[in-house]
């Protein structure tokens, strides 16, 4: 594979281009309500090395990872069940669709106020907002599970530990990677507004305490942060995992 | 060695009022090779589906060696269906390990070289042709010594030298392991080069019409002179036999 057509480098090659962009546009503006990368660049080290950008961000990580996590566990478990169990499904359909349409303005509100400005009513918001999307892409994937190679399963009587780790569950992961992926971005953003809503700290309050000082080159450079986090896990965590769970399934023959 | 005594007195589709097969006696003898011809949806699956417990056969009468044969659960069975059916996201030698209780490297090693894929336990299924997987699936089969063999059609739509192959597998693997053997095809050559005995079925609803005993010697041969009038023979006498009648005319 030549550089011109590797990956990496399309990759690469489209962050130049948005960056020359945004340098471009915020010359021409000539504004501080559109800063230059280099004025954003400069917030960016003076946040990280000076203020509180590292804590911030260890904060909201910590509360997207907890939220996350919890929000996949329940998504992926209710989501089979409801696949696999007509019934259940037909009862909790209604529910689910509710629950999909409250804005998630709402949850975070009720939350804080049913439970207190306490970090536990932050994740279960967010839990909360998260869930109904993982359950709506897992029961999809539950559905439409290959019967014949369950039918494998059972002729050769396997163990129901290993019918469901090496038969159901791997028919599944195209559609947890895609609700994982989904869900990731979906949190952040509840997450932020959370903490711009409820929290001392995090990256959310700390977007809120720029907004009110119009620090536009400050709020971006937390974006920076921001995508690049994402960047960095996309990275090592998702690619390698998409590979892994397309093993046997996108080799050419011999 | 298992002896099965199969009763059916009439077994209907899933969630309809349609009988798909209808009084269907025979039995399979310890060690005996059985094949089963009838036309497409004469329920030939059905019944395999049956044996195997992958269909309810709640008010039917099979008889494993005299007991009840209870969707095959005490009896070790393999089942070779009409796809080869491997997991695809499991290399060959996962796929055979996945049927076994514990791991068990060795077995897999000489059963991959007695099907001719030595080497190539690595390989995702994706990564073998269909032939290749077919005998894999052939392989998963025999792997867990089974007492009882089911094959759905399983040389379907391979070209002729290859199912020639796989027929050869399959005679030399069922010798080795000395189980009955329950085969449906629809192609009367097959049965006659592998079969002890025939059993050909009607149209739906479906019933046994005739059952003739394959008494040539064995080894049989690929289109030998021996085969070919035997077979000659049966459908001068049942020249519809293959579409489910044995009306003479």
């Amino acid at each position: 594979m030549s550089l011109l057509t590797s990956p990496v480098y399309g990759r690469l090659l489209m962050l130049i281009i948005i960056a020359s962009a945004w340098q471009s546009i915020a010359w021409f503006v000539n504004s501080s309500d559109f800063p230059s990368l280099f004025i954003v660049s400069e917030s960016f080290i003076y946040h990280l090395f000076q203020g509180d950008m590292l804590v911030n961000l260890s904060v909201t990580l910590t509360r997207v990872l907890i939220s996350f996590t919890i929000a996949m566990i329940l998504g992926v478990i209710i989501g089979i069940l409801m696949g696999i169990n007509k019934r259940l499904n037909q009862l909790s359909d209604t529910l689910l669709i509710i629950i999909l349409n409250i804005p998630a303005l709402v949850t975070i509100l009720l939350c804080y106020i049913w439970f207190g400005l306490v970090e536990s009513a932050a994740i279960l918001a967010v839990v909360i907002n998260k869930v109904p999307t993982v359950v709506v892409m897992i029961r999809e994937g539950a559905r439409v599970v290959d019967e014949d190679l369950l039918n494998v399963a059972k002729v050769y009587k396997l163990s129901l530990s290993k019918t469901f780790f090496y038969v159901f569950l791997p028919q599944l992961y195209p559609y947890i990677m895609a609700s994982a992926r989904a869900g990731l971005s979906l949190i952040w953003k509840i997450v932020l507004v959370v903490e711009l809503l409820g929290r001392s700290d995090g990256v959310g309050f700390a977007l809120n305490t720029l907004f009110q000082f119009f620090d536009i080159a400050g709020i971006l450079a937390y974006t920076f942060a921001f995508i690049s986090i994402v960047l960095v896990i996309e990275n090592l965590i998702f690619r390698p995992l998409d590979k892994l769970i397309a093993r046997g399934v996108h080799h050419d023959r011999t | 060695m298992i002896e099965l005594d199969i009763a059916i007195k009439d077994k209907y589709y899933a969630n309809s009022t349609s009988v798909v097969l209808k009084d269907i006696a025979f039995n399979v003898k310890p060690g005996e090779f059985v094949a089963i011809i009838g036309p497409s949806g004469s329920g030939k699956t059905t019944l395999l589906n049956m044996l195997s417990g992958l269909e309810d056969a709640t008010g039917q009468k099979l008889l494993c060696n005299g007991k009840e044969l209870n969707g095959c659960k005490e009896y070790q069975l393999g089942y070779v269906f009409q796809q080869p059916r491997l997991m695809p996201w499991l290399t060959v030698n996962e796929n055979l390990q996945l049927v076994l209780p514990t791991a068990q490297e060795q077995k897999i090693e000489t059963l991959l070289a007695q099907v001719g894929l030595a080497g190539k336990g690595d390989y995702y299924p994706k990564q073998l042709s269909g032939g290749m997987q077919r005998r894999v699936a052939i392989a998963r089969a025999f792997a867990v010594n089974p007492e009882l063999i089911l094959l759905d059609e399983p040389f379907n739509s391979l070209d002729a030298p290859t199912a020639a192959k796989l027929r050869l597998l399959l005679v030399n693997l069922c010798k080795s392991c000395e189980s009955s053997v329950v085969f449906v095809t629809h192609d009367l050559s097959e049965a006659i080069n592998l079969a002890d005995r025939i059993i050909f079925m009607s149209n739906s609803p479906s019933s046994i019409i005739h059952q003739v005993t394959v008494d040539l010697p064995k080894p049989r041969k690929e289109c030998g002179s021996l085969e070919l009038t035997w077979q000659a023979k049966l459908m001068n006498q049942y020249p519809h036999i293959l579409s489910g009648s044995v009306a003479s005319s």
